[in-house]
């Protein structure tokens, strides 16, 4: 039986998480098909996907802005073609996905990180320090995919048919309001190849601007711990860590990040970690590849100049 | 308007868990427990709704263990009126939404607000799976919430930035970090809290089926990374990240 796989849209195209389900989706069966709400273009981007079998687009206005009650709807509609439902770990997948499972009597599994078995799957709990494998008795499984753990699905490759998606009932109990959607020349935080991310002692918001030196030679995206969040030294959606973002980035940089778990539970499976800290005791650099202690406010502008 | 506010009694998110050598679980004996932390803002959240005028009652419920009565008293002790607990050990999230869903059927608030995420099992599922029982609307990841008679305005955390959704009533609401900071609660408060009403029920009583659907083949301790050298300067960092990295 084929799988399905709701895309989360970025702009034109798909965003990098959804080729990461896709590349998870592709571990458990051959024929993988992708919903794509609203977004034709993006849509026609799914179809061009390696593995793609087929691509079901939903058009109309209760599925533009991607609201959980009509999406959810819809994908239970879909839901008796298809062993498997699997979404990414975005905030649209998170939103979506707990919904349907509840709706088909099913317990979702969230953020798997590896894929055993048709019914068998690898997670992380307690903010990363332990993986659990579970197998679920429920005869359809309902999934999100931690896009860190598996390499995106190439974006070229496949030439799957698109189809328009069947209608649904909306149950019309929400509606959009609005969106402020930062505007960023920088890479998304979850598919970028560098991230730099600083910490509490960024001191202010006007410091975290130093980062943007650093991340423009770097082509990287910023993230920010939950310190610097929860002080107001930057947005919530540049939160690294348990209860913000997973990132698995080639080169991660902390600046004045101590290293707390929940922290280290969004960021410790990037390839090479660099810690800039001036206490030496931090637990950062227990993860960390290379360290540099010393005061953050000499050291950035230094790195700047050196890397030209 | 009545409110309910489901919370959970999770290991202490200050406590470094220990895997079980037997591959079972983490260790939980002898461990510090507290009240999940995003249902600390959701206690936090309905008691400032209370104060404005909106609500008139918070019951604040949990699925757990005889000793998440202590929970329950800390929200009490915040400012919720009266408590339920539903005993029952290691529900799942369909589970805890099911008997959630029956004490909703009993007690008719018009709204539900509860942590996006428990920080033990990280599952961030029930108040989605919540809402979907009910067939009602949903505001997950809040960081703002306006209720009026007829419906609640949330602006939500996602990707990239926040959103808006008008929700019609009854609704479910999840919180996120920046929604407010938590109260600790004043002496005063604890000891009223310890007058409060607190019932006790079995999941079996609301006639709900807590067969579990997923078992735990094993849990382990994550692949550990190694720490790495210190460099002494920008430069010679710079210069291993080019040479020895190769990642810039």
């Amino acid at each position: 039986m084929a799988v399905l796989v709701l895309a989360d849209r970025s702009g034109a195209t798909v965003s990098q998480p959804t080729r990461s389900a896709v590349a998870a989706a592709s571990q458990i069966d051959g024929d993988v098909h992708v919903l794509v709400l609203g977004g034709a273009e993006a849509a026609q981007a799914a179809a061009k996907l390696a593995g793609v079998t087929k691509v079901i687009q939903a058009d109309g206005p209760a599925y533009e802005h991607g609201l959980a009650e009509p999406a959810a709807a819809l994908l239970v509609a879909l839901a008796p073609n298809y062993s498997h439902l699997l979404a990414p770990g975005s905030a649209m997948g998170k939103n979506i996905m707990p919904r349907v499972a509840a709706l088909l009597d099913v317990q979702i599994i969230t953020d798997i990180a590896a894929v055993e078995g048709a019914d068998t799957f690898r997670r992380f709990i307690y903010a990363g320090n332990a993986l659990a494998t579970v197998k679920t008795a429920d005869a359809k499984k309902v999934l999100t995919v931690r896009a860190a753990s598996f390499d995106p699905a190439p974006a070229e490759g496949g030439s799957a048919a698109v189809e328009a998606a069947p209608s649904a009932e909306d149950p019309a109990v929400s509606s959009f309001v609005g969106a402020e959607i930062a505007q960023s020349e920088r890479p998304e935080l979850t598919a970028a190849r560098v991230v730099v991310s600083g910490g509490r002692a960024m001191g202010s918001a006007e410091n975290f601007h130093l980062l943007e030196g650093i991340a423009d030679k770097l082509g990287a995206a910023i993230g920010a711990s939950r310190a610097a969040v929860d002080a107001g030294y930057a947005p919530n959606d540049h939160q690294v860590g348990q209860t913000g973002k997973i990132v698995a980035p080639e080169l991660y940089i902390a600046v004045g990040i101590s290293g707390a778990i929940q922290h280290l539970a969004g960021m410790k499976d990037s390839k090479v970690i660099v810690a800039i800290n001036k206490d030496e005791e931090a637990p950062i650099f227990q993860v960390a590849d290379y360290g540099l202690v010393g005061d953050l406010f000499k050291i950035l502008p230094e790195l700047e100049q050196e890397l030209g | 308007m009545k409110l309910l506010v489901p919370v959970k009694r999770v290991v202490d998110y200050n406590v470094k868990v220990r895997v079980k050598a037997d591959g079972t679980g983490v260790e939980t004996a002898n461990v510090k427990m507290s009240m999940n932390p995003f249902d600390e803002i959701a206690v936090e959240e309905a008691v400032r709704l209370k104060e404005k005028g909106t609500v008139t009652e918070i019951v604040a419920v949990t699925i757990g263990p005889a000793q998440a009565q202590e929970q329950l008293r800390t929200a009490l002790a915040m400012g919720a009126d009266r408590a339920i607990l539903v005993e029952a050990e290691g529900a799942e999230p369909l589970g805890v939404a099911k008997v959630l869903k029956a004490l909703v059927e009993r007690e008719q608030p018009q709204l539900v607000i509860l942590g996006k995420q428990a920080i033990d099992d990280d599952m961030n599922a029930t108040g989605q799976m919540l809402a979907a029982l009910l067939g009602w609307s949903q505001g997950t990841y809040a960081s703002k919430v306006e209720l009026s008679a007829d419906g609640a305005k949330v602006t939500r955390e996602v990707d990239g930035g926040l959103e808006t959704v008008q929700l019609k009533l009854p609704a479910i609401v999840t919180t996120d970090l920046r929604l407010n900071e938590p109260r600790y609660a004043s002496l005063p408060n604890i000891m009223k809290a310890r007058k409060k009403p607190l019932e006790t029920l079995k999941a079996a009583d609301l006639g709900v089926d807590l067969t579990p659907r997923l078992t735990v083949v094993k849990v382990e301790e994550p692949p550990k990374r190694q720490a790495g050298v210190k460099v002494g300067s920008v430069s010679e960092l710079v210069s291993k990240l080019k040479t020895e990295a190769k990642v810039i």
